[in-house]
């Protein structure tokens, strides 16, 4: 087979997204087309941020890559591997909070390693150092629901570090911080994936967090999601939002996004509509 | 409007005189529930005695609380109703009044007991299982389905039937009355569990097994134990019934042998042991969930508030 070759001529790249599409319900009456034709490299090591307007499918795509759905159309491979499952390799962070209420901070980190069965030292070991590195030592022993939102969202990223991730998926894990909290928290990402190696997905709908992380944005269209552009940003870390490079970058996202945001909401309401 | 906003948020402010006391907020709490109770009830009463007074309820049929609750010593002797009539036993034998109202409080709460933990193992197990195996669900279910609408009085034949008298048949009501509809709760519970529960799950590279174990059993906990505390009145309802139809001893007995003999005085003396029996179960229920359930907030607090 054709797409099977791929894998003998591909680099090492981490994430290969070939003609990738998804219609949820598929075959039924409410068969529902959120990507089509999806095209993407993810290097080893890379930052890439998945920017668009609400419903485009940006969840879905990292739904695909994690190995949590299966797309309808096209091939995803990881480090050559096709993608057919969920991996240990790949760990999605998730748009709402995903922490277990009935474990505590460190049972919630080490949850993967309890999965295959390691000793409870190990455990603790590996809890403790994953939380030390999103600044949560103290919340070992604490339950989630007495944490605030921002800590939550640290523990989750903690969670999935712990699992030593080849490739981090992440869906608006900060969308419900507050700018100043969110500003923090991105930096201490950039210092996390720079320590970890590891090549993250970020989705936002905010620009000036693509703009702070990015080596590279993808534009997504309006449903169904397409890749309009791909914008690679080559300003040095740490960035200064307010120079004009950052500025002029934000004015070029901001035009790409526009159009698509105006036709994405004509859609809903038309969708509203009936 | 600052000091209006605070105010929403502070505490419900104690009772002044129980403050004054020096007890801990908690124990204060649970006395000031504790009182509350007590004057509920006592209202209650109230009402009763005072129509009693007035000459409107006839004490011949509804004896007031001070005739029915007057006499203890004189309701206990009915209680004996193990071996009273049986040829050949000396009344006088057997155990004491008071003796036997514990020994029927006991049968009686030990048959809801029992009965409880069996359902509830039961019928948790089956639900998780049918979820588990799509073959077990559409052999099973459909029938589970089918019979859960049936009124437990409907099993009563069955249960006399299948296991006789004694305290089998008097348990088997009580598994009955409440295994399908937790069955069917228990489903519905999985349906509901997260989807991001378990796609971490998933993406930790737990196999099917472990989601359920790990992540599907504990978050159905909670609602489940709910279920369990509402079913838990059904199940003392379920147990008069059925021993009301010659199990031998137990409060339903005591029930029948007051109606049959038209003793009015013992009817409420038994309904007001029933009462409390019922209300010291859901209490007990109630630490065993807070103990269990340490994770989940206690949301009562924060509608009181409003
Ligand atoms: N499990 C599902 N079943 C059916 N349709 C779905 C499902 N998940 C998402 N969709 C649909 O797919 C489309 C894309 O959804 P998706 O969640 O990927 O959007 P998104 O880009 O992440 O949006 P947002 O920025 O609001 O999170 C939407 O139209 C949504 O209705
Ligand atoms: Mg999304």
């Amino acid at each position: 087979m054709a797409s099977d070759s791929y894998a003998d001529w591909s680099s090492q790249d981490a994430v290969v997204c070939r003609g990738v599409g998804k219609t949820w319900a598929a075959g039924t009456a409410r068969a529902h087309e959120a990507l089509r034709g999806i095209d993407l490299d993810v290097a080893p090591g890379e930052f890439v941020v998945l920017l668009g307007p609400s419903g485009c499918g940006k969840s879905t795509l990292l739904y695909l890559i994690a190995g949590l759905e299966r797309q309808t159309a096209g091939r995803i491979w990881a480090f050559r591997d096709p993608v057919e499952g969920p991996s240990p390799d790949r760990s999605l962070i998730f748009q709402e909070t995903s922490l277990f209420p009935w474990l505590t901070v460190w049972q919630n980190v080490s949850f993967g390693l309890s999965i295959r069965g390691a000793p409870e030292a190990e455990r603790r070991a590996v809890a403790r150092e994953a939380l030390a590195r999103v600044g949560l030592s103290e919340a070992m022993d604490k339950r989630p629901d007495e944490l605030s939102g921002g800590m939550r969202q640290r523990v989750a990223v903690a969670r999935a570090l712990a699992m030593r991730p080849k490739v981090l998926l992440m869906d608006e894990p900060f969308a419900a911080l507050d700018v100043q909290t969110r500003a923090k928290m991105q930096d201490f990402l950039l210092d996390v994936w720079r320590d970890s190696g590891a090549s993250v997905l970020f989705v936002t709908h905010h620009i000036d967090e693509a703009v702070a992380l990015a080596d590279r944005v993808v534009v997504f269209t309006a449903r169904p999601g397409r890749i309009k552009s791909i914008i690679p940003v080559t300003l040095p870390r740490p960035r200064d939002p307010f120079a004009p490079e950052s500025e002029a970058l934000r004015r070029l996202l901001t035009e790409e996004l526009k159009g698509e945001v105006d036709r994405a909401f004509a859609e809903q309401e038309a969708l509203a509509a009936g | 409007m600052r000091s209006d906003i605070a105010g929403v948020a502070a505490p419900p402010r104690p009772v002044p005189w129980l403050a004054s006391l020096g007890l801990s907020p908690g124990l204060r709490q649970s006395l000031a529930r504790c009182g509350w109770a007590v004057l509920s009830v006592g209202l209650f009463a109230g009402i009763w005695e005072l129509l009693w007074a007035i000459g409107w309820a006839d004490p011949k049929l509804l004896p007031p609380p001070h005739v029915f609750l007057g006499d203890i010593p004189d309701q206990a002797r009915y209680f004996n109703t193990a071996t009273r009539w049986q040829i050949g036993v000396n009344p006088a034998d057997g155990p004491s009044p008071y003796e036997a109202v514990a020994i029927t409080i006991g049968a009686t709460g030990m048959r809801v007991l029992v009965g409880l933990l069996i359902a509830a193992t039961l019928s948790i197990g089956i639900g998780v299982l049918i979820r588990y195996f799509g073959l077990l669900e559409k052999l099973v279910l459909p029938t589970i389905t089918l019979l859960s609408p049936v009124s437990p009085i409907a099993w009563l034949p069955v249960a006399i039937f299948i296991f006789g008298i004694g305290n089998a048949p008097a348990i088997f009501m009580v598994v009955v009355a409440l295994f399908f509809h937790m069955v069917l709760s228990t489903i519905s519970q999985i349906d509901n569990v997260s989807r991001a529960f378990i796609n971490v799950a998933r993406t930790m590279g737990a196999t099917k097994r472990q989601i359920y174990t790990r992540v599907i059993v504990p978050a159905i906990l909670p609602q489940l134990l709910i279920v369990l505390r509402l079913n838990l009145f059904g199940a003392w309802m379920v147990v008069l019934v059925a021993e009301s139809t010659g199990v031998g001893f137990g409060l339903g007995q005591v029930i029948m042998m007051a109606r049959n003999t038209f003793n009015p005085s013992l009817v409420f003396f038994t309904i007001a042991l029933i009462g409390l029996l019922g209300f010291l179960s859901d209490w007990l229920l109630r630490l065993v969930q807070k103990r269990v359930l340490y994770w989940v907030p206690e949301t009562a607090g924060v509608l009181r508030g409003l």
